[in-house]
Order: C-alpha cells, then sequence, then structure tokens
C-alpha cells in the first residue's frame, strides 16, 4: 500500500500546484491579455518534481502492469461470493455488489469456485534482452532526455489492451519482441533530437500516449531487427497557453484526458472530449487514432475539436502557419496525422478547442419495450437534431448487466421504490424484462434549455413508446462504460474472456447489423466448440444525420477450450467480416492498428491504400516509425 | 376438440436403400393413421406449430399493410407515377388492388376443412402417402432457426394441397404457395385454395413495374417477418413429361436476395422430392403433348374428374432433403459488401455474380430434388419397353428389369423395391397397377393402344399409339437422372471418331450441351458431370479406362447398348427437327407455327415408315430442340446431323 500513499502525496502537491496556476490564470484574465503562453522547458533532469500528470515514468507503480487500470481498482468475489470493487477512485469503489455473481455464473456458465489466475508478477525471463544501438545511446545521453532499458518499462510498453496482450501477460508467456528501451521526452523539442538521432542511427521509434490501443497497434513488428525506442509521451503533458479571445487552449500532445479535463476545469473551461478511455488515454493518440467522444454532439468528434497539429516526422516539423478555423488551402495536412496511427511521427503539441464548463448538467434514461423502438426513437432524435450530450442505447443484455451492478441498497425504501418502478414496467406497462432497452441520455447546458431539451428527447420517446426511467438508470449506464475494463479482469479471473469492438453503419441497416453479428458470434463459438453459450451484447453509442456507431461485448467462457485466445480472434474476425458484408465500416473510433489490416484495401480501394503510401514513402522513407500500423 | 400434440404415426416402413454410401431416411406411411382413426377428430385437433424464433406472425391484413407502406413500395410508386403522370395516391390505390388479388388469406378453418376433404380422398386414390419422418425433424428445427423456403418438385395439381397436408399432419407451420393467377379462375376452389394459404401471381408481367414491386415486397415481406415458410415451384409449372424442368429464376432470386442485403441472417431452401407411383394427369399429359390443348381449370373440369376417384393410383412419397443455408452455398462466391453502396429499399437488377450464383443454386436445388425421389420398378420396367416398342417376353422382362435394378442401385438411385417379394410378384403386381399402359397377352408384355370406337384413319391410330408412348416415357423419364451421365457417355464412345479420351469428351460435351434444356446439367459442370459418368461405367466394369482411352469391356455391352437405347428417342427427335427445319422450314416461321408444322411432318414420316420414333411428337422435345438450335450458332445445325 506504500505507493498508493505515495501516488496520492503525488496527487496532492499536483493539486496544489494547479491551484496555483489556476490563480495565476485568473490574474492574467483580469488583465487584458487573454493569453498565457508558457515557454517550453526543458527539464533536464527529468525529476519527478516538475511532473504535475497523473502519469508517472514509472506507470507501473500506479497502474496495473497486466490488466486495465489502477493498481488500487479491481473487482474480486469476497470469501461470500460477492462481489466487490476495492480502491477509492470511482462511485463503485468499497461497495459490494450483491447481484453480480449470480448475473456472471448465469450469463457464462461460469463459476466463482473456477478460477484462472494470473502470474502475480513479470518474470524478467520472459523479456528478451534489449538489442541496443550503443551509438543511439549515446549521443541520447547527451541530450539528457530520460531512458530506460528495464524488463518493466519496456514490457508495459509492448502492448496495448487487446484481449490476447491482456492474456498472454497473465499467463506469464514469452515474448517475441518488446522495445529495447523507452524514453521520455519532456517537450517538443526533445522529441525532435529523438527523431533526429533515431534518423541518423536507424532505430525503430514507436510512439506511447497512453497504452489504451485495442487494435495491437502497440505491439513490436516481431520481424523488426533494429533496436525499438518506445517514445513515452506522458511527460509532455502540460497546457502551454489557454486563449479566451478564441476559445482554444494550446496543450502538449502526452497530457491525458482526465488531467487535461482537470486542468482546463480550473480556468472554467473543458474540452469536452471524453472517450470511454479518458482516464488513461492521451490526446496525441487521441489524433493519431481518429477518436471519439462520448459528447461529440455537443463538442464534437476529435478531427472537429483540433485547430491546429504539430509533429515530429523523420523530414522534419509539419504545422500549419496560421490558426484560422477553417481553410481552403488544398486537402487538409491534419488529416495525414489524424489517424496515422504513429506510422508517420509524433503529434507533440495540439491547439484544440475549449468551452465554458456548462452550468448544468442532468443525466436521464428512457426505457423501451423492444430495441427497435430504441432504434427507431434515436433515429428520430438524430434526425431532429436534437441529441443530447450522449444518447446511447443499450440492449436487453447490457440493460441486466448494468442492474447486476447495482449496489447493495441500503434503506428498505430505496429497495421498495426499486420493487414498485420494476412492478410499473413490466406489469401495469406490459414491458417484456427480457426484450425491454433502456437508452441512457446527459444533458448539457444552462438549466433552462436543459430542462426544455429534455421534455423534446422526452416528448419524441414517447411517441416510440419509450417511458421516462429516472436519472439513475442513465448515470449506471454511463458508470459500466468506465469500469468494464476492470471487469474483463475480473472474467479472465473466471475463465471467461471478453472483448469489444466497434463499428459505424448506416441508419436503415442498424438493426439488421446487429442482429446479424450477435447470430454470427453464437454461430461461430457453436462451430469452434465454445461450450456455453457466449454473451453478446450491443449499443448504438453515438447518432449521426445519417447513421450511428454501434458497439459490441462480446464474452465466453472457455473452459473446455485448448487455445481460448485463438478461438476468440477466429469469432471476432468472423464478427468483422458480418459487420462489413452488412454495410458497417471497418471502425468507428477505434482504429486499424495490425488488428485489422486484412480489411484496408477493400475498405479504402487500392488506389486509397497507394495514396497513404505514397505520403508515407515521402514523410519516412526510412519506416523510422516502424510500428507497421493501418498498411 | 381432440388435443393430439404431437402427430403418432403407424407402423415403420421399410428402408430400400442399399447403396451405404448414401445415407437417406427411412419413411412413414401418414394414411396409416388415417385408416385408423377419426378424419373429423383429425381435422379438429390441436394445431399449434413451431414458430420462427418463436414470434407471433402478424395477421395476413398486418401483412398487407406492412408491403404497401414500406419504402420498397413507396420508391416504386413514385417512380411510375413521374413516368406516368399519375398522382401517387392513385398508384397506391392500384398497387393495393394488385396486392388485394394477389395475397392469401390462410385460415386456419379451411385448412381444416381440406384436412378432412383429403384424408378421404386420399385414402380413396392412394395405397400409402410415405413420408421422411428424419426430413419434417429437420424442416421444424430450421423453421425455427431461419426463413424457410420449401421447393417441391412439380408433377401434379395434388402437390400443392399434399405439401400443406404433410405440413398440418406433422404440426409444422402451414405454408404460403406462390399459385400461377389460372387457379383463381376457378370461382370457389380458387378462394378455397386462397384460404389455405395460396398467394397468385400472373403468369407474366414482364414490363409492370409496379406489379413486380407489389408481388416480390409481398414475398420478402412474409420471408423477413418469418410468417410463413415460403412454398414455390422452381420448374415453373407441371412436368408434363416426369422430367424435371430448367428452373425458374424469378423467384428465387426474390427469397435470397434479403439475405444478400444483410436483412436477413440466412435462408434455408428445403427442396422437396414428390414421387408419385401413378400420376393422375398421366394421359392427360400426353394429350397435351400431342398438342390437345389443356382444359381450363374450372370447377365442373375437377367435378367431372372424380371418376379419378375410382381409380388406383399406388402411392406417393414424400421426401423432405436436407435444408440448403443460403449463406454457406454463398460463402466465397458473392460479396455482400457490394450491397453496401446502394440504397437497399431501390430495386436493382441482380450483378452478375449474384445472377450466376442463383442460377447455379436452382440447379443444385433441382439435382437435389431428383436424387430423393422414389423410383418404383414399374419405371424400370418402362425403360425397357420402350425399347421394345414391339413387345417382349414377360420372362426376358422379369429378367432385364432385375438386371436393370442392379444397375440402378449400383447408381445411387433411390428404389423402392418391395425386398421380400419374389422377383415375378413384384413384376406381375406393377404390370397390374399400370394395366392402362401395358398388358400381358399369352407370354408376350405389349403396351396397351387405346381402343378408339369406330373405324379410325392412319393418323388417329398414330396418335393413340403416341400417347401410350408418351405416358410410358413419362415413366421412363423418372429414372434418367440416374443413368443420364453414363448414357450420355455411352453415346459419346458410340458416335466418337476414336476410343481417344479427348474425342470421347468432345462428343460428351457436345451432347452435354445439346441436351441442356431436357435434362437438369449444371451450368458449367461439363468436365464434372464427364468424370461423373466415366467414374460410374468404370465401376460397374462396362468400361476400362487404360491411359488415354476410354474403351468397352468385355461384359460391358448390356450396359452401353441399353443406354444407347435410352437416349435414342431423344436423339432421333432432335435429328428429326433439324431436318425440318434443314428441308422444310420456310423463311419466316413464328415459334407458334413450328410446333405443329414440325409435328406434321414426323407424322408424314411416321406414316411412310421411315420414323419408328414417337417421341418426336411431343411438343417438349420439340421446342427444347429448337432451344438447343437457337442456343448453338447455326454451324450447329449441320453439326448435328453430319454427327447424328
Amino acid at each position: 500500500m506504500a505507493s498508493n500513499n505515495n501516488s496520492s502525496d503525488r496527487q496532492r502537491i499536483a493539486q496544489q500546484r494547479l491551484s496555483r496556476i489556476a490563480a495565476h490564470l485568473h490574474k492574467h484574465e483580469d488583465g487584458n491579455s487573454g493569453i498565457i503562453a508558457k515557454e517550453c522547458k526543458i527539464d533536464a533532469t527529468g525529476s519527478t518534481e516538475e511532473n504535475k500528470g497523473t502519469v508517472p515514468r514509472k506507470r507501473q507503480e500506479i497502474m496495473k502492469w497486466n490488466g486495465w487500470g489502477y493498481s488500487d481498482s479491481k473487482f474480486l468475489f469476497n470469501k461470500k461470493g460477492q462481489a466487490e470493487f476495492t480502491g477509492k477512485r470511482y462511485r463503485l469503489s468499497g461497495m459490494t455488489l450483491p447481484s453480480l455473481q449470480d448475473w456472471f455464473e448465469n450469463t457464462f456458465g461460469a463459476s466463482v469456485k473456477h478460477k484462472s489466475p494470473a502470474t502475480p508478477v513479470l518474470n524478467a525471463s520472459v523479456v528478451p534482452p534489449p538489442r541496443l544501438n550503443e551509438a543511439f545511446v549515446e549521443n541520447l545521453k547527451a541530450t539528457g532526455i530520460p531512458f530506460s532499458n528495464e524488463a518493466e518499462d519496456r514490457v508495459f510498453r509492448a502492448h496495448g489492451h487487446c484481449l490476447h496482450e491482456i492474456f498472454a501477460l497473465r499467463e506469464g508467456k514469452k515474448f517475441e519482441r518488446v522495445p529495447d528501451m523507452v524514453v521520455w521526452p519532456n517537450c517538443h523539442n526533445d522529441v525532435v533530437k529523438i527523431v533526429e538521432l533515431a534518423c541518423k542511427h536507424n532505430v525503430c521509434l514507436i510512439p506511447y500516449g497512453g497504452g489504451t490501443s485495442v487494435t495491437s497497434a502497440l505491439e513490436c513488428p516481431p520481424e523488426e531487427t533494429r533496436c525499438i525506442v518506445s517514445l513515452d509521451t506522458s511527460q509532455m503533458n502540460r497546457i502551454l497557453w489557454l486563449d479566451e479571445n478564441n476559445l482554444v487552449a494550446h496543450v502538449e500532445a502526452g497530457i491525458i484526458g482526465q488531467d487535461l479535463e482537470r486542468l482546463l476545469n480550473e480556468s472554467g473551461y473543458c474540452t469536452g472530449h471524453e472517450p470511454d478511455s479518458m482516464e488513461f488515454s492521451s490526446l496525441g493518440g487521441w489524433v493519431a487514432t481518429r477518436a471519439s467522444g462520448m459528447k461529440k454532439n455537443v463538442y464534437g468528434n476529435i478531427e472537429d475539436l483540433v485547430i491546429h497539429i504539430k509533429a515530429v516526422t523523420p523530414r522534419g516539423v509539419i504545422e500549419k502557419s496560421c490558426q484560422g478555423p477553417r481553410t481552403s488551402t488544398g486537402p487538409d495536412i491534419h488529416h495525414f496525422i489524424l489517424g496515422s496511427e504513429g506510422t508517420l511521427g509524433v503529434v507533440t503539441e495540439v491547439t484544440m478547442k475549449i468551452r465554458p464548463i456548462p452550468e448544468y448538467q442532468k443525466y436521464g434514461s428512457v426505457v423501451f419495450p423492444k430495441f427497435e423502438a430504441g432504434v427507431a426513437c434515436l433515429r428520430e432524435v438524430a434526425k431532429q437534431r436534437c441529441a443530447p450530450a450522449s444518447i446511447r442505447l443499450m440492449d436487453n443484455k447490457q440493460f441486466h448487466f448494468g442492474h447486476a451492478l447495482k449496489p447493495q441498497v441500503s434503506s428498505i425504501f430505496t429497495h421498495f421504490v426499486e420493487g414498485l418502478k420494476k412492478f410499473y414496467i413490466t406489469k401495469l406497462k406490459g414491458f417484456d424484462p427480457h426484450q425491454l432497452v433502456v437508452a441512457t441520455l446527459l444533458f448539457e447546458g444552462d438549466r433552462e434549455r436543459v430542462l426544455q431539451h429534455e421534455k423534446q428527447v422526452y416528448d419524441i420517446a414517447a411517441t416510440f413508446g419509450g417511458l421516462a426511467a429516472g436519472e439513475d438508470n442513465g448515470q449506471r449506464g454511463y458508470l459500466l462504460t468506465f469500469v468494464i475494463a476492470y471487469l474483463r479482469d475480473l472474467g479472465m479471473d473466471y475463465c471467461v474472456v471478453a472483448e469489444s469492438f466497434e463499428t459505424s453503419v448506416p441508419w436503415d441497416r442498424v438493426l439488421d447489423l446487429c442482429q446479424n453479428v450477435k447470430e454470427r458470434i453464437i454461430r461461430e463459438c457453436k462451430e469452434r466448440g465454445v461450450q456455453f453459450q457466449p454473451l453478446t451484447s450491443c449499443r448504438v453509442t453515438q447518432t449521426y444525420d445519417s447513421g450511428a456507431c454501434i458497439y459490441f461485448y462480446f464474452a465466453f467462457n472457455y473452459r473446455g477450450l485448448a487455445d481460448p485466445v485463438h478461438t476468440y480472434e477466429q469469432v471476432e474476425h468472423a464478427a468483422r467480416e458480418e459487420i462489413l458484408a452488412n454495410g458497417g465500416s471497418l471502425s468507428h473510433h477505434h482504429g486499424v492498428g495490425k488488428l485489422r489490416k486484412e480489411w484496408m484495401k477493400d475498405s479504402i480501394s487500392n488506389v486509397g491504400v497507394g495514396m497513404l503510401k505514397s505520403v508515407k514513402e515521402y514523410v519516412d522513407p526510412e519506416n523510422i516509425f516502424g510500428n507497421r500500423n493501418l498498411l | 376438440k381432440a388435443c393430439t400434440p404431437n402427430y403418432s404415426p403407424g407402423r415403420g416402413w421399410p428402408c430400400f436403400n442399399t447403396d451405404p454410401m448414401l445415407k437417406r431416411d427411412c419413411f412413414e406411411d401418414i394414411l396409416e393413421e388415417r385408416r385408423n382413426s377419426s378424419d373429423l377428430k383429425y381435422a379438429l385437433r390441436c394445431y399449434a406449430p413451431v414458430l420462427y424464433k418463436g414470434v407471433t406472425p402478424c395477421k395476413a391484413n398486418m401483412l398487407k399493410n406492412i408491403v404497401l407502406q414500406s419504402d420498397q413500395l413507396h420508391y416504386v410508386i413514385n417512380q411510375v407515377s413521374q413516368e406516368s403522370g399519375e398522382a401517387p395516391d392513385i398508384i397506391q390505390e392500384e398497387a393495393s388492388v394488385i396486392l388485394e388479388e394477389m395475397a392469401h388469406r390462410l385460415q386456419i378453418s379451411t385448412v381444416r376443412c381440406f384436412a378432412f376433404a383429403l384424408s378421404k380422398a386420399f385414402k380413396t386414390l392412394f395405397q400409402h402417402v410415405c413420408v421422411n419422418e428424419e426430413g419434417i425433424q429437420r424442416l421444424q428445427q430450421a423453421i425455427q432457426e431461419h426463413p424457410v423456403v420449401l421447393l417441391p418438385s412439380h408433377r401434379s395439381y395434388m402437390d400443392f394441397l399434399l405439401m400443406s397436408y404433410i405440413l398440418y399432419t406433422y404440426d409444422l407451420a402451414l405454408p404460403v404457395i406462390a399459385a400461377g393467377m389460372d387457379f383463381m379462375g376457378m370461382k370457389f376452389v380458387g378462394e378455397m385454395l386462397r384460404m389455405s394459404g395460396a398467394f397468385f401471381i400472373r403468369r407474366s408481367f414482364g414490363g409492370d413495374k409496379l406489379y413486380w414491386a407489389v408481388f416480390s415486397e409481398y414475398v420478402k415481406t412474409m420471408l423477413r417477418n418469418g410468417f410463413a415458410p415460403i412454398e414455390f415451384f422452381l420448374e415453373g409449372t407441371r412436368s408434363r413429361t416426369c422430367k424435371s424442368l430448367t428452373p425458374k429464376l424469378g423467384l428465387l432470386n426474390i427469397v435470397i436476395e434479403p439475405f444478400f442485403k444483410g436483412e436477413v441472417f440466412d435462408v434455408n431452401l428445403v427442396p422437396v422430392s414428390i414421387s408419385y407411383e401413378r400420376i393422375l394427369e398421366e394421359s392427360l399429359y400426353a394429350r397435351e403433348l400431342l398438342g390437345v390443348p389443356k382444359p381450363k381449370e374450372s370447377t365442373s373440369g375437377l367435378l367431372k374428374a372424380r371418376r379419378i376417384l375410382s381409380e388406383d393410383y399406388g402411392s406417393i412419397h414424400v421426401y423432405f432433403g436436407q435444408p440448403v443455408s443460403v449463406r454457406s452455398l454463398a460463402q466465397g462466391k458473392v460479396n455482400r459488401s457490394t450491397y453496401n453502396l446502394f440504397p437497399r429499399h431501390i430495386p436493382r437488377k441482380p450483378m452478375e455474380e449474384t445472377q450466376s450464383f442463383v442460377n447455379d443454386t436452382a440447379y443444385r436445388i433441382v439435382r437435389l430434388q431428383e436424387d430423393n425421389m422414389v423410383l418404383k420398378p414399374w419405371v424400370l420396367m418402362a425403360s425397357l419397353l420402350l425399347q421394345n416398342l414391339e413387345g417382349l417376353e414377360l420372362s426376358v422382362l422379369t429378367e432385364q428389369t432385375v438386371w436393370l435394378r442392379g444397375l440402378a442401385l449400383s447408381y445411387a438411385a433411390f428404389l423402392d423395391w418391395p425386398d421380400q417379394a419374389p422377383t415375378a410378384k413384384v413384376v406381375s403386381s406393377s404390370l397390374a397397377l399400370h394395366r392402362g399402359l401395358a398388358c400381358v397377352s399369352g407370354d408376350r408384355v405389349s403396351l396397351v393402344v387405346g381402343e378408339p370406337l369406330g373405324p379410325v384413319t392412319p393418323e388417329e391410330a398414330l396418335f393413340n399409339r403416341a400417347v401410350s408412348v408418351l405416358s410410358c416415357a413419362s415413366y421412363r423419364n423418372q429414372v434418367l437422372h440416374v443413368f443420364l451421365r453414363p448414357a450420355m457417355l455411352a453415346v459419346a464412345m458410340h458416335t466418337a471418331a476414336s476410343s481417344k479420351k479427348n474425342e470421347v469428351y468432345n462428343c460428351f460435351s457436345f451432347l452435354w450441351d445439346m441436351f441442356s434444356n431436357d435434362f437438369i446439367l449444371c451450368p458449367g459442370d461439363t468436365v464434372q458431370d464427364f468424370e461423373e459418368a466415366c467414374y460410374l461405367l468404370v465401376k460397374t466394369g462396362a468400361v476400362q479406362m487404360p491411359q488415354q482411352d476410354i474403351v468397352m469391356t468385355d461384359i460391358g455391352q448390356p450396359t452401353l447398348s441399353f443406354f444407347n437405347g435410352l437416349l435414342e428417342p431423344f436423339l432421333q427427335g432432335y435429328q428429326v427437327v433439324c431436318r425440318y427445319l434443314c428441308e422444310e422450314a420456310s423463311e419466316g416461321l413464328t415459334e407458334k407455327q413450328y410446333i405443329p408444322a414440325v409435328r406434321s411432318f414426323a407424322v408424314k414420316l411416321i406414316l411412310a415408315g421411315n420414323l419408328r420414333c414417337y417421341e418426336v411428337l411431343s411438343s417438349d422435345m420439340q421446342k427444347n430442340a429448337l432451344a438447343a438450335l437457337l442456343r448453338g450458332k447455326l454451324p450447329t445445325q449441320k453439326a448435328l446431323l453430319a454427327r447424328l
């Protein structure tokens, strides 16, 4: 628990510093300047004193090396068989979840008696020794940029959060290839130096932001014989300036979502960009993968939010000359960087839009008798362009999943009210509990407008048979997205493997796609000898004028299977084929990485691939950024 | 009401398949129970079929509304409105009228009436109605999982009544059946059929966009909603010859499209083979083929047909084949994502890839129907009698029938041969059942020629003889699919200039192309069929294949000459057509004139003693021969003449 204290200490110090910065900012605001600039300091010592972000260089000190999130937070089944969530960080932390065990055992045919525990610590012998490029190391030392070639640091940056990656870590499998060293630049200029040295010594660079990739994008290509250097941007985490006249902030790309929001909140602003991974994912990562946040209806996706990108490539630094809100200057060069997945260079600084923190926020939820009705409602909301900051539709399975996460109810009264609600919906309104679905809503804005907006949305919902089901249900829906990755670790402790994947699809194909993909998964599992019915669940997470984003959860109990990961991969592959055959896209926001490379040609045509190749060829002819994603 | 949730069948029917390679199901006689218990009780019993994914199907009226309000139909209505200048409302009204005329009104009470009446009728007409129950179980499973399309063979008017009767008997969802509009002309019966699940489509509506849109959307809506299994006849019409007909693709395209568009996960096609020991329409068909027009369907006509009730029509075998998953068939053949870039509700001509897939599928299904057709001993006897039109001794016939049985079995024919009975008994009871076609006088078996009253002209005598020959041929035709490929090889060996495999193959390939209207030959399968033919002839010892040659063995003579004889009428028929076209046909011959003209040409040849083949008088053969010639280039005519 010592590290725990350490980190909370560090947080306290950071907090103090932040309030000082905030005061500083306010002073400038009073003075008429409106623009606060910070110089790029070069932190030659690399001392943690200067680090005000959540992520330390030694990530493993606060985060799990073989699972999701903070070391102190995890689900477990206690001695009584009841599930609880440890730690203090989340709303669910410290609570027991009495219905989770039943749900878990019934859904998967699993048992809390069948444990499949993970290897507790990293065995250094499974890590290949670093292949260092001595000349590069020498030169790097001279710059004073901190680096490491310790096994733990290297292994931490050898993976993202794909099922096969986490599974291999838990099993203590031997690694084929991991980065040979890790560097921690402190600012743009550090990155320029590193890239120059890498080019000079022919070293392979793999940018590393939050490490939350789920596309095998961080996997080191096994065929790479050069020294692989993981370029960890986590220490480039400052807001360099904030421009209130134009409502933009200039931010170092290594900052992670939660820090960015917290820092901006202190000045009364936010970006409103909240991908489900925002606790850990970084600004540079968002740009590199074309991320999407749950509140994109109000704030836009990452491509709508960025005003200016600065990136370091082997050819030099790429950036624009102005911050015009829109330009007609040929194809937008930002779009070469957005979604480039670390194949062209490192994003170092980003100017992005900011908004004043909304005055009022309200969750909500609507219950529909059937998934079809819910989709029709979301379609109508999109048609009328009145989507709240977030609107999501969970299918019946996910609704039950969400309910299994209800903490123990303390008062008899709440229990009674819950019972009454259930009675009202299922008995009086005749909703079938095995059919009903729930849409979760999040409204933002000034109070009056929110209430007005809320009414408008509920009125539309009513025409599709939807019943308002309270704020609590709504909030719990969003909670699920933050703890789902923790829950996967729990599943893996008990022989259940799970993963999520996403797509985007035109409105008229939403229902058919959901239906067919689920059926395909069930069928493939059966054919591949999975002995228990898999969980397949989906939700519509984003609405657009012409279509929606669909997010699937897929999990199964792997007892009796020789190679569960391989089986899992075959099923996921089949599911993706099904998605593509049903008019879905290769990815809405996760990206392509190496996991979905094989479908790129079909997705963007041969000419399209050729265009991307020629850009790569010009920008990085020596393949310094050699993670081999995308193409 | 008597409530028997599960139909309990009578005593097991013996399995009669002797080829261990081919697993076929056993049959149960569903009439047995009917003979032992009340038909009324049966008609009134509780009927609760399992449904697609357990959903309750909507009412027939709801179905119409869904169709009329569909995007698909609206799109076409607007299109037609723009083209014709009529207001969309009026077109919409037209659509609604078309749908009203088309739609079924499936009603369980009507089905119960039919169940009662058909029980009575079947018991009088037939000895047994046999069904493979394992097939029924597979069907039941399939109905719950995927939309099901029933594709029965079509030999008789009986077919679709029989299908619904069987599904009712086994407590399965009653199908909706695509029927030709001509039935609707039968006042009362048309409506009865409509209420038992038939929907009526015009025989031709080529250019009518609106009709097509209503029709296809109606069928697709039933499929997508899992309203009921959809049933139609791939062959399009009853086969008058008992040969399977070249499949029609229109409806098959419609039922497969929802899969390509991702509207359903899969579609299951279930081939059903209905084999009649004696077809009710036997001599009607022969007359029709000879140019006597078919009687218009009318209720009074049906009543007149009552006299058929007094005859024995043997047994019926209905075999429900393995459901064929369209998804598995299409795997790797059709890229569904090509449908991604076009709105799904806009009608569009299927892409080439899709068209050839559907065509291929149709042929495969018809072949599956053929494979599971049950053949009676009489079918073999008819094949032999037709090669000996002057008649042959009973003992010889018996001996040859036994020989042919062995051959048929080694070619995996689905032969219903009573194992326990002595051969003589089998032959004599077959002759008894078909006494209208063959008779034994003294020791000789020969075809019966109808005795007309009064004096006859030579043409009339010829006509009567032709009726017998064509009726008999309709039985021989049932076994053709078993022997077709080896028989074509036998003919090819006979015609080829040398025994070189190449040469023989060229001949085979020529025959294959020429006969592809007459027989079910899957497009592109020439090589495969050739290899199959070689394999079968080698397997039965009729042929050897040293190096690059194909040669007859010492014991191959009977087999090869039987096969040559089997196809002889077809070869002669095609030859006559060619001769007619070369010698007699004038410029500007219309299709209408063609059939009577070629017929009288053939009649002249026969009367002059220059032709002994009566089958060329069949309009079916004449049409197929013409189609083959039209398909080929002009030189083919000469090539054909030269070769034969």
